[in-house]
Order: structure tokens, then C-alpha cells, then sequence
């Protein structure tokens, strides 16, 4: 790594790629690695990765909260990790590495919140220990931390964790809203609202994630066009260039 | 259904511009060039029709509730339909009928004292995820109208086994379908609640069991079943097999020996003669050839007879029909008329 390479050569070019911003991102700002991880790149809506426990722990918002929480600490401080190792983990046991690092981190989580929020921890049951193998911590180990910096390395593992978090909310809420007739734990529609119970169960929860998938597409598509929508209808001259075809 | 219409009729819609006069007059199909007055609408309607008189009797045993049950569940489904296509921006097709008799036939498998809301629901469920997610008419997975009446029986338990007595007794009390008696009580049990076995099937082939709508008369849905099969809308293979499987499974298996079984009760009990005619014969989600059809029929028999004497539910033509859809296009691939070379290959 010390000598100057051959300009052009292929490790000349590897440098170059280096000098972009971040690697394996097409955002130039921190600001722009967590709105990826909300928006255009969210773990649930868009990857849809860790469907089973966005499921499994959405039937009620708090369980989310706890949930989602949990994974925003967690991915933060492993892509923390892998990036402060990055230099000393060979790539050809990248894989063990990095789920030792977040198994150590999910049992600090587990003993943490089993000695905080005992009634949470029970809530939780097994999904809380099953962060572990969660594909969009790994992914994100892989695909972003190996290859940055620390600090933002921290914040796309923050984006992202917010990214969950806020899926794993937003599906919650309209499960326990429109499941049981319930808030947080709180009556919203009445006493005698007769709980659907296919909306409380894991197929619902399928529908209810696809169906806002579909939302948050529909959402997405529209602000495109509205962000696009000015510049077609008047070009702006310095995106034209010379040649006008008008 | 033996000549599925490839298309409507070509429409004499004003010409509005050259490519669609080309369109229009040079668009050819494939071959065999069959032309035929049936389309999707007129079929849809007359399968609609054709249920008319289980649904007047239904009205008749319990009353304007059933009607009201009808014109919430087919509204729901047609309004969902037209919202859901004027919302993807493609024609809006409620007038084909296919919505009105998922409607319909939602309407019919589901208990006549459901409020209201709960059946426009599952209404919704079976056209706004069942059906048009998948991209509407024609490549939908599953039976719409049962996938909304598994949605019901999932989401609201009891109100799906709350069945209202027929308001030619008592005013409003509930009492158990025969299917449910046979479960709990025995077979006993259930002919004495009839006066013997001849008064037993009479109810049940007349249609003064209760049930939910589309289970009360065997003979009015028989008739119509009938009807499809001479207009050639449904293959006569599906429903003969899947009623002689549950048939021959109940008098091999039903009884407490062996071939001790009742089979006429359990053909003219529940919805199986509903279902027999009018869903598993669905042309979208049952298999295109006749071939197709038996092995398809078969496997739901099976089904039902497995989950009415051994499962936990007392019927099970809903399931049996959904878990068959999900073997479709199996058994069409398996079926499929192979080309000389291939067979020898």
C-alpha cells in the first residue's frame, strides 16, 4: 500500500474509486447516508430484508419500538466495529468476524433490556436474540462498513436502524390500529370493537408490510414526478447545454 | 369453457385514429379461428344468473337479511374493483360481472347474521388483495370469493360459526349446521335431530337445513350446476370427481367400520354442491384441461373429506379449493399435450 502505482493501472483506479466520497453509496453527505436508510434504500420497504422479525414483533407498537430501537443501537456500534477493524479482519473470515461482533453487541442489548424492561424482554422472546442473524445488519457490514471510515460507517448504521425503526412503527401502528382497535396499548375505536384477528396474525402482517410497500412506492413515484415536473415543463438552460431541441 | 372466448367480440368503437383501425382490422389470433357470441360479461352474468333461484330460496328460508347480505357483498366487490382499476389506470371493467359474482358467491358461503361491515370486508379482501394485486381478472392465484371467506373465518371466528336459525321457527336463535352437529355429536345425533335418515336427506336436498346461504338448497344449486354444464361453461369432469371422491371417502371412511359411511350426507351437507359447480370450476384458478380437472377435483376431495372427518374445522370446500388453486399450474404444466418430439425425448 505504500508505493505510487502505475497511473491507469488497475490499482491506480482502485485509488481513484477510493477518493469518492463513501464506497458502495451514491450519496456524498452524511446527511445523505440517513436518508437513504429512511427512504430511497429503507431495510423493510424497499430491501425488504428481515421480513420475518418486521413481522413477527409488529402486532403491537411497543414490541416495534423496543424492536426497532434495539436494532438502530445495535447496527450503529457494529458498523461502528467493522469499521474500526476493517484493516485487520482477512476477507476470508470476514463472515465469522462479523457475527461475533454483533452477537456481542445483541447480548449486551439482551442483558441490558433484560434487566431494564424485564416485561419488554419477555415480549420480545426470541426475536431480541435473532438480531444476530438479521440480513440487514450483515448486509450492512458487508456492503458499507468494510469499505469506510468510521464515522460514517456509525451514521448509515444509524440511517438505517432509523430506517427499520420507523417501518417496524408504521407497520405496527396500523396493525394494532385496525387488529385490535388499540394504540400502544390504548383504546382508540372503543371497547366493543371486534378485533380482526387475520390482521393480528402473521399473514396480515405480510399483507399489511406489502400494502405499504405499495404505499410507499406510490408516495415515492409522486415526489419524483414533482421533482421532475418543473425541469421538463422549462428546461433549465445549463441542463439543456447548446443543443435545443425546442 | 371448452372454447375459452380469446376476446370480446371486436367492439364497433368509433375509429379514432389510423393505428387503432390497423389494430382493429389486421390484429389476427391464434389459431383455431373460432368465432363465438359467448364473452367474458355474457358468461359471468348467466353463472350469476344462474344462482338466482338458490338465492331466492335463501331469501325466502331467511328472510330480506339474505338479500341484504347479497347487495352489501356484491356492491362492495364491484365498488372495490372499479376503484382499485380507476386507481392503476387501466379500463375499468366492473361491467364484465366477474366482481358482482365473486360478490355473489362471497355472499353465499358465509353465515347469514354477519354484520354487514364484515362481509363488505371481506368483499374488499377478496377483489382488493385476492384479485386485482395479482393483476386482475385472469391472473388472480386463488379463488377470490374464497379467499375472502378464509380472510372472514380467520379475522372473526365466531361470528363466521354463528349460524342464525331459519326464520321459519323460532325468531332469532342460533343453532348448528349439520356438519357442525355431525363434529360434535355424532352421526346419531343428527339423524335424530332430522326424525330419520329419509327426513335427513329430504332437509337436506329441499333446503331446510341451515347453513349459510349458499348451503341451504343442493337442489336449486344442483339444477344450476347443471345448467353450466349443458352450456358448456364448466367441465362436467371437475364436479363429478370431486363429489365421487368425498362420496366414495365417506362410505369407505366415514362410518365407525369400514364401508359403513353415510355418502349422501356429506355430499348434500355444507357447500360442497356450491362448491363443486360454482368455484372449484372457477376457468381463472382451476386447471384449462379436462384431464386437468379430474386430477384437480380429486385432490380437492381428498381435502375436504381429510379436513371434515379428521381437521378441526367441520367444513372444508373452502380450503380444500384454495390449497388445490396453489396446484394449478402444476398440473396444467403436467398435463399439457406434448409435441411428438418431446414424448420420445
Amino acid at each position: 500500500m505504500t508505493h505510487t502505482p502505475q497511473p491507469g493501472s488497475l490499482a491506480a483506479q482502485v485509488l481513484e474509486a477510493e477518493r469518492e466520497p463513501f464506497r458502495g453509496s451514491k450519496q456524498t453527505t452524511l446527511r445523505g447516508l440517513i436518508a437513504d436508510g429512511i427512504f430511497s434504500k429503507n431495510p423493510v420497504f424497499v430491501l425488504a430484508l428481515s421480513l420475518c422479525p418486521a413481522v413477527a414483533v409488529t402486532s403491537e407498537v411497543t414490541t416495534a419500538l423496543a424492536m426497532g430501537l434495539a436494532v438502530v443501537f445495535v447496527l450503529t456500534f457494529s458498523n461502528l466495529c467493522t469499521s474500526l477493524l476493517r484493516r485487520f479482519i482477512h476477507p476470508k473470515v470476514r463472515l465469522p468476524a462479523y457475527i461475533a461482533i454483533i452477537a456481542t453487541l445483541v447480548t449486551m442489548t439482551q442483558l441490558l433490556m433484560s434487566a431494564y424492561f424485564p416485561d419488554l424482554y419477555q415480549a420480545l422472546g426470541v426475536y431480541l436474540a435473532l438480531v444476530v442473524v438479521f440480513a440487514i445488519i450483515l448486509a450492512r457490514a458487508e456492503v458499507f462498513a468494510s469499505k469506510n471510515s468510521p464515522l460514517p460507517a456509525a451514521v448509515d448504521g444509524f440511517g438505517m436502524g432509523l430506517g427499520f425503526l420507523l417501518a417496524l412503527v408504521v407497520t405496527a401502528a396500523v396493525r394494532e390500529l385496525f387488529g385490535v382497535g388499540r394504540l400502544a396499548g390504548y383504546p382508540v375505536f372503543g371497547a366493543d370493537y371486534p378485533p380482526i384477528l387475520m390482521i393480528v396474525l402473521a399473514p396480515g402482517g405480510f399483507i399489511t408490510i406489502g400494502l405499504l410497500i405499495a404505499l410507499f412506492r406510490v408516495v415515492g413515484q409522486w415526489r419524483e414526478r414533482r421533482r421532475a415536473g418543473p425541469t421538463t415543463d422549462v428546461p433549465a438552460p445549463a441542463a439543456t447545454g447548446e443543443v435545443s431541441h425546442a | 369453457m371448452t372454447s375459452t372466448p380469446a376476446a370480446e367480440p371486436t367492439p364497433p368503437a368509433p375509429v379514432h385514429d389510423e393505428r387503432r383501425l390497423y389494430a382493429a382490422l389486421l390484429t389476427v389470433a391464434a389459431a383455431p379461428h373460432v368465432r363465438t357470441r359467448e364473452s367474458i360479461a355474457r358468461i359471468m352474468w348467466t353463472v350469476s344468473a344462474t344462482l338466482a333461484p338458490a338465492v331466492a330460496w335463501a331469501a325466502w328460508q331467511f328472510g330480506l337479511r339474505a338479500l341484504a347480505q347479497v347487495a352489501v357483498c356484491a356492491g362492495a366487490a364491484v365498488a372495490c374493483e372499479a376503484a382499485i382499476q380507476k386507481f392503476r389506470g387501466v379500463p375499468i371493467t366492473w361491467r364484465d360481472g366477474s366482481a358482482f359474482l365473486t360478490g355473489l358467491l362471497l355472499a353465499l358461503c358465509i353465515p347469514v347474521g354477519m354484520p354487514l361491515w364484515m362481509t363488505a370486508l371481506g368483499a374488499v379482501f377478496a377483489i382488493g388483495i385476492a384479485k386485482q394485486p395479482f393483476g386482475g381478472l385472469g391472473h388472480n392465484i386463488f379463488n377470490p370469493a374464497h379467499a375472502g371467506r378464509a380472510f372472514l373465518l380467520a379475522s372473526f371466528p365466531v361470528q363466521m360459526t354463528t349460524w342464525t336459525a331459519l326464520t321459519t321457527q323460532v325468531d332469532v336463535v342460533t343453532s348448528a349446521t349439520p356438519l357442525g352437529m355431525l363434529k360434535e355429536q355424532g352421526m346419531p345425533a343428527v339423524v335424530a335431530t332430522f326424525g330419520g335418515p329419509s327426513g335427513l336427506y329430504q332437509s337436506l336436498f329441499l333446503g331446510n337445513v341451515n347453513g349459510s346461504l349458499g348451503e341451504v338448497s343442493a337442489l336449486l344449486l344442483l339444477l344450476g350446476g347443471l345448467f353450466l354444464v349443458w352450456k358448456r361453461y364448466i367441465f362436467w369432469q371437475g364436479p363429478v370427481f370431486y363429489i365421487g371422491t368425498v362420496a366414495l371417502l365417506a362410505w369407505v371412511l366415514g362410518g365407525p367400520g369400514w364401508f359403513d359411511g353415510d355418502p349422501l350426507f356429506h355430499v348434500l351437507s355444507g357447500g360442497l354442491v356450491l362448491g363443486a359447480f360454482f368455484m372449484l370450476t372457477d376457468m381463472v384458478t382451476s386447471p384449462i384441461t379436462a384431464k386437468g380437472q379430474v386430477i384437480f377435483a380429486v385432490g380437492a376431495g381428498l381435502l375436504v373429506f381429510l379436513i371434515r372427518k379428521f381437521g378441526g374445522y367441520p367444513e372444508g370446500v373452502c380450503y380444500s379449493i384454495l390449497l388445490m388453486n396453489c396446484f394449478t399450474p402444476l398440473i396444467d404444466r403436467f398435463v399439457s399435450p406434448r409435441t411428438p418430439k418431446e414424448a420420445h425425448a
